[in-house]
């Protein structure tokens, strides 16, 4: 097989073989999209951030005094559309999925590139409606625009936000199309579905859910729109509807909606544990069959958001017993990764730190997760701050650990230079601290009672809100950091090697930066996942050679 | 196996070969299909549950349908699957001229669904029977679960009105990529997807037709 390596870093890269914001805008590059999207995504996760310091900063005293109560229901709402919608589903897929998705499978460039870059065209129109909606007021719903309030009472933006909302899912649609499409039609020669990479089958899992679950909140936005506008329909009592029927259909798709965002990040955990202690993942396939696993069953707990919804006791007991069985997948993951690491050779640098991480915090947001399945918890704890504890310790202690994970270790490959390594693990230390100092307080705010989405509480809980909002400004500068140094590392930082890491994966057997092309020859694959020993003994792998 | 890029016609940069390509174009269709699917499949849920919650209502109202119109409709749709199949077929052996006669008469035909789709419609204007606007119902059963049904009635159809727009819209470009002789026996795959598409919005309306139009065929017309 005869793959060039650089030996120095290459004068011609997708980054500057051409030139002009004309060839940005109209690239059909999958490796450019994947940086427009990286733009788009982190200014909404700044947003986000932003309507996320207004929430922490009332919640500093007991009454509500910075603002009104209507004011933080907009607030709240719009912290949790922007990072919902606009920042956790499409972070990890848009970015470091549509880069690597074809690297890492030999090809050339996703399966419809010019359906990649109306993606991101789509996105952005639906990010402006709801930029306008919210600038022009904001929508006090919560983000889960809940009827009868949503569709006869409210009076914020509602439809413009929902209709920013709708297009916006389309984009997430047409990625994930794009992924199934690509990984089944496109995988290099020798590339079996078992040799994938592990982020491959965690963004196979999560494409399945984007096409088969975001059509179904399309269409139940389109129906609590009409309901708005015309005063008819499915959800209003007074015309026969129901209103817990709209929640059936919101979190139809919002449920397996969080598998969206955490299966990519636990497909980014794979890669760092492997590379990081150069071994194959213990139980490749187990951990392979998880991610569908966690797919398909996702599908089937949606009722566990709604137990205290007038929905039959009976229902309940089902949903809680599947949602007690969704995490059965999600934990072999966890196990398995910390099995990879026994007698495995580990480096303590930045991506790995984020990887533990992630585990850390993943177990403590599962596990709570199965507190809220038990009917009996849930019924004390629902709409509490232990709900929103839980959900944070997975999108942010998860999601965005797997995320920062990734950047970091791709980085050189994405950019061609490394980031300050020093910097980067005292960021990652600084957002350890600050996140469980913001949400770990939320656990037992949420168990002794405080609701969620208020704006006021009784006097005995604000130590531990001065704690979660002090915990929320140090998260906020270890967020702060790395965008500096990364954006430092673009200039000063030092040039990259094709595999500084000494990574496995075919993305590693490219330049850094990468050709236009994303290789020089297809590569023709021989070897098994994470091969880091041979299978054999007389196989040799010499992965500088290669 | 693999073809130069630039002797190959019709291939695009990023794919090896032109088989790769039809494989990765008639998957994504398929694909789409099933998004459009999951699309209508939470208004049939809203069917199935008001259905079966007022059963009177539904039926009554949907016997002042006129199942004449809607049986014909159907026929038209069924019979412009056939036209398009033929189409699809002239296009696999590389007859132009009828490929274009049959893409013709499969648009022809989505046109008259359409125009008596239109028709439908303006008669229900017409009785005061559009939900939200000044609907009335003087009939059996309860009017606000008949105003439900013809909310279901106009979101689905409508809906699905839409869609046969966006494939009418999807016609006229292989039809004029058909007249610049774009289509070869080797790479026509643009015409077999459009046909996929165009029979799923065929199916739709299978469904939908006696879900909607033949509730109240046991009831005497209003």
């Amino acid at each position: 097989m005869n793959i060039e390596v650089q030996e120095q870093p290459p004068r011609t890269h997708y980054l500057n073989a051409t030139y002009g914001l004309k060839s940005w805008l109209l690239t059909k590059d999958h490796k450019r999209i994947a940086l427009l999207y990286l733009a788009s995504v982190t200014f909404f996760f700044a947003l986000g951030g932003l309507f996320a310091v207004a929430i922490r900063v009332e919640l500093l005293t007991p009454q509500g005094d910075m603002m009104q109560a209507e004011t933080y229901n907009r607030v709240f709402t719009m912290h949790g559309v922007a990072m919902v919608f606009f920042f956790l589903i499409p972070a990890i897929p848009a970015t470091l999925g549509n880069f690597l998705v074809p690297l890492m499978i030999g090809a050339k460039d996703l399966a419809f590139p010019k359906l990649n870059l109306l993606s991101w065209y789509i996105y952005n129109v639906g990010a402006l409606l709801t930029l306008i909606a919210i600038v022009t007021g904001g929508v006090d719903t919560g983000w889960t625009f809940y009827t009868p309030y949503s569709t006869t009472y409210s009076n914020g933006n509602v439809l413009l936000s929902g209709v920013g909302i709708f297009i916006t899912g389309f984009s997430s649609i047409l990625t994930g199309l794009n992924f199934i499409v690509t990984i089944h039609t496109m995988r290099a020669p020798g590339l079996t579905w078992f040799r994938l990479p592990l982020f491959i089958w965690a963004h196979y899992a999560a494409s399945l859910i984007m096409i088969l679950g975001t059509p179904v909140v399309a269409i139940t936005i389109l129906l609590l729109a009409a309901e708005r506008i015309a005063h008819v329909g499915i959800f209003d009592p007074a015309l026969g509807g129901d209103p817990v029927l709209f929640q059936h259909l919101f979190w139809f798709y919002s449920h397996p909606a969080v598998y969206i965002m955490v299966l990519p990040a636990m497909g980014v955990i794979s890669e760092l544990i492997a590379n990081m202690t150069r071994k194959n993942i213990f139980g490749y396939r187990f951990v392979a069959f998880s991610s569908l696993a966690i797919a398909v069953f996702g599908f089937l707990v949606w009722g566990h958001h709604m137990f205290v919804s007038t929905q039959s006791v009976y229902a309940g007991l089902v949903f809680s017993f599947l949602s007690y069985a969704v995490a059965v997948p999600s934990a072999v993951k966890v196990f398995n990764w910390t099995a990879t690491l026994y007698k495995s050779s580990i480096s303590y640098n930045t991506p790995m730190l984020y990887g533990f991480g992630f585990i850390g915090f993943f177990i403590i947001g599962g596990m709570t997760g199965l507190f809220l399945a038990a009917l009996g918890v849930d019924v004390h704890v629902h709409d509490t701050y232990f709900v929103v504890a839980h959900f944070h310790y997975i999108m942010v202690g998860g999601t965005i650990m797997g995320y920062l994970g990734g950047l970091h270790f791709w980085w050189p490959k994405i950019t061609g230079r490394m980031y300050p390594e020093g910097w980067a693990r005292f960021a990652a230390l600084v957002i350890f601290v600050g996140f469980n100092l913001t949400f770990f307080p939320q656990f037992l705010l949420g168990y002794m009672g405080m609701p969620r989405r208020y704006y006021a509480y009784p006097e005995e809980f604000q130590v531990l809100n001065v704690m979660s909002s002090a915990g929320a400004s140090i998260l906020g500068i270890g967020y702060v950091i790395p965008l500096i140094y990364f954006a430092w590392s673009m200039r000063y930082g030092p040039r990259a090697s094709a595999n500084p890491w000494g990574a496995f994966g075919l993305e590693w057997r490219t330049s850094s930066p990468p050709p236009p092309e994303n290789f020089k020859e297809t590569p023709i694959v021989t070897w098994e996942a994470y091969e880091f020993r041979p299978r054999h003994e007389a196989e040799v792998i010499d992965i500088t050679r290669h | 196996m693999a073809e130069s890029h630039s002797t190959t016609y019709g291939l695009a940069h990023h794919f090896d070969d032109i088989e790769q390509q039809r494989e990765a174009g008639t998957l994504g269709m398929w694909a789409f299909l099933i998004t459009e699917i999951l699309f209508f499949g939470g208004m049939f849920m809203a069917y199935i549950l008001y259905r079966a919650k007022f059963g009177d209502a539904f039926a009554a109202a949907s016997a002042h349908l006129d199942w004449k119109l809607g049986a014909a409709n159907t026929a038209v749709l069924i019979f412009s699957s056939l036209t398009m199949a033929l189409a699809v077929y002239y296009s696999q052996v590389g007859e132009r001229k009828k490929l274009m006669l049959f893409l013709v008469l499969t648009m022809i035909l989505g046109a008259t669904f359409l125009v008596v789709k239109g028709y439908e419609y303006y008669h229900k204007y017409l009785d005061n029977l559009i939900p939200g606007f000044g609907f009335q119902w003087g009939g059996h059963g309860d009017p606000k679960h008949v105003e439900m049904f013809y909310f279901i009635y106009f979101a689905m159809t409508g809906i699905h009105a839409l869609h046969m727009i966006v494939g009418l819209g999807i016609m006229t470009v292989i039809l004029i990529m058909s007249k610049r002789g774009r289509f070869t026996p080797e790479y026509h795959s643009p015409v077999e997807i459009s046909g996929l598409y165009w029979h799923f919005v065929d199916i739709v309306w299978i469904f939908l037709f006696p879900l909607l139009y033949l509730l109240g065929a046991h009831i005497h017309n209003q």
